[in-house]
C-alpha cells in the first residue's frame, strides 16, 4: 500500500509536508467525494421538496450517521456540525458555561489547552463570577494524577481538556479525568482536535459529555468541525446561532426551536464538507488505525531517535513514549524558531513555529515560542532525514553566531 | 529559494547575533516599545535628542534575526540623522519592503538597510523586517507630539 499515492498535493510539489497538526493534506478520495456532490447531488438539505433536494438531506443526514458510529455515539442527533473545533468550543461555552455556571463555581482546564479551549472559558468565568483554575505540567511534560485531583474540587462544574496537545505531543489519561470528574459532580468537555486523526475515540467507553474535533485535521476539507454531546445535556441547552433551520415557529415576538440536532445548525451549513468528511472517515477505516499508528510509531521514533542525535537541539516532550504522538516540539538552543522555519523552508521542509495557540503553555515553559514538526500516516523516514538534513544546514548558518 | 543563505549573511548575522546598539542608554528622552505576536518579537527603543537631531540611539528586547538585525541596522543608519532626515529614510524603507520604489538611486540613502531589500519574497518575515520602522515611526510621532 503506497499512502503517499493517494494524496495529489504531495505529488504535486516536492516537499516534506510535517504540519499535519495544523491542517492534514487530502487524499484523493476525499477531493472526488466532494466534487462528485457538487457534480451530482448539490442542493440546500431540509429545504426543498425536489428529489434533489431530498438526496443532499440524505447525504447529509447520513454522514451525520457515519460519524456517530465512528465516535461510537449512541445516537446521530448527538452529532451537531460546526465549522471547526473552535466554533463546537464556543457553542458548549456559550450555551452550556454561561447558563449553568454561578459566582463561585470553577472550571478546571489544563495549561496545555490550544486557545480555543481557553479563551472561550476566560469569557465564561468572567460573565459568570465563576473561578477559572488551571492543571499544569510536571518537568515531563504531563499531568500529573496529584495535579488533576488537586485541582478538580467539589465546585469544578466543568473540565476542559484536550486529549492530545498540538504543542507537546502529550496524551492526557482523559477517560481517568473524566470519571474522577464526574465523581465530583462536573462535565467533562474534551477537544480530540488532535487525536481523532491517530487514534479510536469512543465517546461511551470515555464517558465524554462533550467531544470537540475539526474535519481538516484528520484528512477532511477545510470549514468542517463536529460537536458531540450527551442528548440530555444538548436538549436542555439554548441555541448558540440562530436563523433559519434551527426553528419551528417563528412569530413576530417569539420563536419555537427545532429539536436536536437541527437546533444548533443555523442557516445552510458547508454540506460539501460534510461529505468530505464522511469520505475521510471511509478512508481511515479503510486504512485502519492499527495502520496509522504503525506507520507513525516507527516513523515518529525514528525521528525521536536522530533528533536526539543534534546535541544543539531541545526537545519538548515527555520520556515516556506511550503517552506521546506524532507530534514533536524542540528549538535550536540560540536560534529563533522562525529562523530555523523559513530555512527549513529553504530545503522543502514544512514545520510550523510560533506559539502554537498556546500562550500560556509558552509563557509556563519560558519560551516565547518552538519549531514543531508533526507527522502523519503519509510521512516517511526520507521525511525525517530532510529535516534533519535542514536543521544540520540551520545550525551551521547560525553556529558561529551562537552566543554560548 | 538559494536568496535564503544569501539573505542570512554576515551583516544580518553580526547584528541580530551580536549587535552592539543592543544596550541601555544611561539616559534616554523617548522609548517605544514594539511587539509582533506572530513571532514573538519584542523591542524596545531608546532614543536621545539634540534639538532635532538623533544623538544616541539603543534598543533592547528578543525575537528572530530578521527583527533583531533589522533593529540594529535601523539604528546604525539613522543615528546622527535629523527627524526630518529619519522619516524620510523609514519612508524609503517600507516602500523599498512594499516593492513601490522603481527608482534605485533612492535606495542609496538606507545604507546596511538595503540588505532587507529582498525580504518580499519571504512574505511570512515582513512583518518582521518592518517592527523597528514602524516602531521608530510611532516614536517619532511620539517626539513631536511634545514639541
Ligand atoms: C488541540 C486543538 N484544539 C483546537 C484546535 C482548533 O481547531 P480549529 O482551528 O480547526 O478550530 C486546534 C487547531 O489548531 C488544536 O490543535
Ligand atoms: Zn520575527
Amino acid at each position: 500500500m503506497n499512502i503517499k499515492e493517494d494524496f495529489p498535493l504531495l505529488n504535486n510539489r516536492a516537499i516534506s509536508y510535517l504540519d499535519s497538526s495544523a491542517t492534514t493534506q487530502k487524499p484523493k478520495q476525499v477531493i472526488e467525494a466532494v466534487q462528485k456532490f457538487y457534480e451530482q447531488s448539490n442542493a440546500n438539505p431540509h429545504r426543498g421538496a425536489y428529489e434533489l433536494s431530498v438526496e443532499a438531506t440524505e447525504i447529509y443526514e447520513e454522514t451525520r450517521k457515519k460519524v456517530a458510529d465512528f465516535i461510537h455515539a449512541k445516537q446521530a442527533e448527538e452529532i451537531i456540525f460546526t465549522k471547526n473545533a473552535s466554533e463546537s468550543l464556543n457553542l458548549v461555552a456559550y450555551s452550556y458555561g454561561l447558563e449553568n455556571l454561578r459566582q463561585d463555581d470553577e472550571i478546571v482546564i489544563s495549561i496545555m489547552e490550544h486557545h480555543s479551549n481557553l479563551v472561550p472559558w476566560q469569557y465564561v468565568s468572567k460573565k459568570t463570577g465563576s473561578q477559572l483554575n488551571y492543571m499544569y505540567i510536571n518537568e515531563e511534560f504531563e499531568i500529573s494524577e496529584k495535579e488533576w485531583k488537586e485541582k478538580i474540587t467539589n465546585k469544578t462544574k466543568i473540565v476542559g481538556i484536550t486529549h492530545s496537545s498540538n504543542v507537546l505531543g502529550t496524551i492526557n489519561p482523559i477517560k481517568e479525568i473524566i470519571q474522577y470528574a464526574h465523581e465530583k459532580g462536573a462535565i467533562v468537555v474534551v477537544d480530540v482536535s488532535q487525536s481523532i486523526p491517530h487514534m479510536k475515540i469512543d465517546v461511551q467507553d470515555l464517558d465524554a459529555d462533550f467531544l470537540v474535533f475539526s474535519g481538516h485535521k484528520m484528512l477532511a476539507p477545510l470549514g468542517i468541525g463536529v460537536l458531540y454531546g450527551k442528548k440530555e445535556l444538548l436538549e436542555k441547552m439554548s441555541p448558540f446561532l440562530m436563523g433559519g433551520e434551527m426553528i419551528e415557529y417563528v412569530y413576530e415576538q417569539e420563536t419555537t426551536f427545532a429539536p436536536l440536532p437541527q437546533k444548533f445548525e443555523a442557516g445552510t451549513q458547508n454540506v460539501g464538507a460534510v461529505v468530505g468528511l464522511g469520505a475521510a472517515i471511509n478512508y481511515l477505516q479503510t486504512v485502519g488505525y492499527d495502520t496509522i499508528q504503525s506507520i507513525e510509531q516507527e516513523v515518529v521514533s525514528y525521528a525521536n531517535e536522530q533528533l536526539s542525535k543534534l546535541d544543539y537541539i531541545t526537545l519538548y516532550e515527555t520520556p515516556n513514549g506511550e503517552h506521546h504522538s506524532s507530534v514533536i516540539s524542540f528549538n535550536i538552543q540560540g536560534v529563533h524558531p522562525h529562523d530555523v522555519a523559513s530555512i527549513l523552508d529553504s530545503e522543502g521542509v514544512c514545520i510550523r513555529s510560533g506559539n502554537h495557540c498556546a500562550q500560556p503553555l509558552m509563557r509556563y515553559l519560558g519560551i516565547d515560542s518552538t519549531c514543531r514538526a508533526s507527522f502523519y500516516l503519509y510521512n516517511t523516514k526520507e521525511d525525517v532525514d530532510r529535516l534533519v538534513k535542514a536543521l544540520e544546514k540551520a545550525y551551521k548558518m547560525f553556529e558561529k553566531y551562537i552566543k554560548k | 529559494m538559494s536568496e535564503l543563505d544569501d539573505f542570512y549573511n554576515e551583516l544580518i548575522m553580526e547584528h541580530s547575533m551580536n549587535s552592539y546598539h543592543k544596550k541601555q542608554l544611561g539616559s534616554c528622552d523617548f522609548c517605544e516599545k514594539g511587539h509582533n505576536p506572530n513571532c514573538g518579537d519584542e523591542i524596545e527603543l531608546q532614543v536621545k535628542l539634540n534639538g532635532n537631531v538623533i544623538e544616541d540611539m539603543a534598543f533592547t528586547g528578543h525575537g528572530c534575526a530578521i527583527s533583531q538585525s533589522s533593529t540594529s541596522i535601523m539604528i546604525e543608519t539613522l543615528k546622527g540623522k535629523t527627524i526630518q532626515e529619519a522619516k524620510e529614510i523609514i519612508q524609503t524603507f517600507i516602500e523599498m519592503i512594499k516593492r513601490e520604489i522603481k527608482d534605485e538611486e533612492k535606495l542609496e540613502k538606507l545604507e546596511d538597510a538595503i540588505a532587507f531589500k529582498n525580504i518580499a519574497n519571504m512574505p511570512a518575515r515582513v512583518k518582521c523586517a518592518l517592527l523597528a520602522w514602524h516602531t521608530m515611526e510611532d516614536l517619532i510621532q511620539q517626539a513631536e507630539k511634545k514639541e
